[in-house]
């Protein structure tokens, strides 16, 4: 199946050492309850693989069928913007049940980003274009829906469950592991 | 499975209604790129993934000037049904009566289950077919594949714009 056509870059959100052996991108919605359910797990995977992980989470809002996925995405690029993109997108990802526009301003504020900010920002469409770039580069990957995860740039096509995933990064690590060997 | 329509073959003509009232023939299309999707059926959950990433991409589509139609067996009144729950902005065409006639046609039609194939078509402005695609039934295949055929089809037209006139002219 299709492969990652755009390279993980300093641009992107990254979680984890850019050096790490496996970096595992996530295209996801917002809105989307499948990413909602990926989240955890997503999380209990970065945990297992510590330092070997790096995490990229790229925007993929069906905006039509999840009308609150693309404010939410530009919420959370505005809080990139503002050096608070993971907290943003944890807060959105676990109050996705009460996921509206006020939701999105009240995590503004938590985070102590101006709340009048937002809706501007949201108003203006800052953001649109980046989240617009992020889900063009996503359908030329050949992504078709959320979650849609990569693992070095190769589709992941198992379950989003802890375990499967688990498998499938360990063995791209001990692929990774032995060609290292092979090369040292 | 009835082999499917290749490249080069002209796409066959056909009238299907696209509302209760209103019908839409594909050589009424002709000059521009025209994307066939035949999927399944309304409201199953691939076949909903795949018409809400088409209608997302739409403005790409919009791009190379190309009209994007789905097509199934459901009768007209279902496809309205999920349009508007789906908020779809692209036309479903009712390959029902004869069912599944068009589908054939195209070798899209699945014999056994009763409904079209999750088969994609890129015709160009001349009415041929320029690439086509069968996925399995329970994979959505997503829309790359359709945006690369009809970049490709788009640098074709550039480079052979001129003996398209010609053979036009003649």
């Amino acid at each position: 199946m299709a492969n990652l056509k755009v390279p993980v870059a300093p641009a992107d959100h990254a979680l984890g050492d850019e050096q790490a052996a496996v970096t595992l991108v996530e295209y996801g919605d917002y809105e989307c309850p499948h990413c909602g359910r990926a989240h955890p797990v997503v999380k209990a995977v970065r945990k297992h693989f510590g330092k070997q992980l790096r995490f990229v989470y790229r925007h993929f809002p069906l905006t039509q069928i999840h009308p609150l996925a693309e404010p939410a995405a530009e919420a959370a690029e505005f809080a990139g913007a503002n050096e608070h993109f993971w907290q943003m997108h944890d807060g959105i990802f676990e109050n996705q049940d009460r996921l509206s526009v006020p939701l999105l301003v009240e995590l503004t504020e938590e985070l102590e980003l101006s709340a009048d900010d937002l809706p501007a920002a949201l108003e203006s469409r800052e953001f649109a274009p980046v989240v617009k770039a992020q889900f063009l580069g996503g359908v030329r990957s050949g992504v078709n829906g959320t979650p849609t995860f990569f693992v070095n740039g190769y589709r992941y096509e198992g379950m989003n469950e802890f375990e499967d995933m688990v498998e499938a990064i360990d063995a791209v690590l001990a692929e990774h592991q032995s060609g290292r060997k092979r090369v040292g | 499975m009835t082999r499917m329509l290749s490249p080069g073959t002209t796409a066959p003509d056909f009238t299907l209604p696209v509302t209760p009232d209103q019908s839409l023939s594909l050589r009424d299309l002709r000059g521009q790129p025209v994307v066939l999707a035949f999927y399944p059926a309304d409201w199953s959950p691939v076949c909903g993934d795949q018409m809400a990433l088409y209608n997302e991409i739409l403005p790409e589509f919009q791009k190379y000037k190309a009209e994007v139609l789905g097509v199934s067996v459901d009768g007209p009144w279902c496809h309205a049904a999920f349009a508007r729950d789906r908020h779809l902005h692209f036309p479903l065409l009712s390959d029902f009566e004869p069912k599944g006639a068009v589908a054939k046609e195209y070798g899209a039609y699945r014999d056994k289950e009763g409904v079209c194939e999750r088969a994609l078509f890129v015709i160009d402005e001349e009415g041929v077919i320029f690439w086509s695609y069968c996925s399995p039934v329970a994979v959505n295949p997503g829309a790359e594949g359709i945006l690369e055929a009809l970049e490709n089809l788009s640098k074709k037209g550039q480079s052979h714009g001129q003996l398209e006139s010609s053979r036009r002219a003649s």
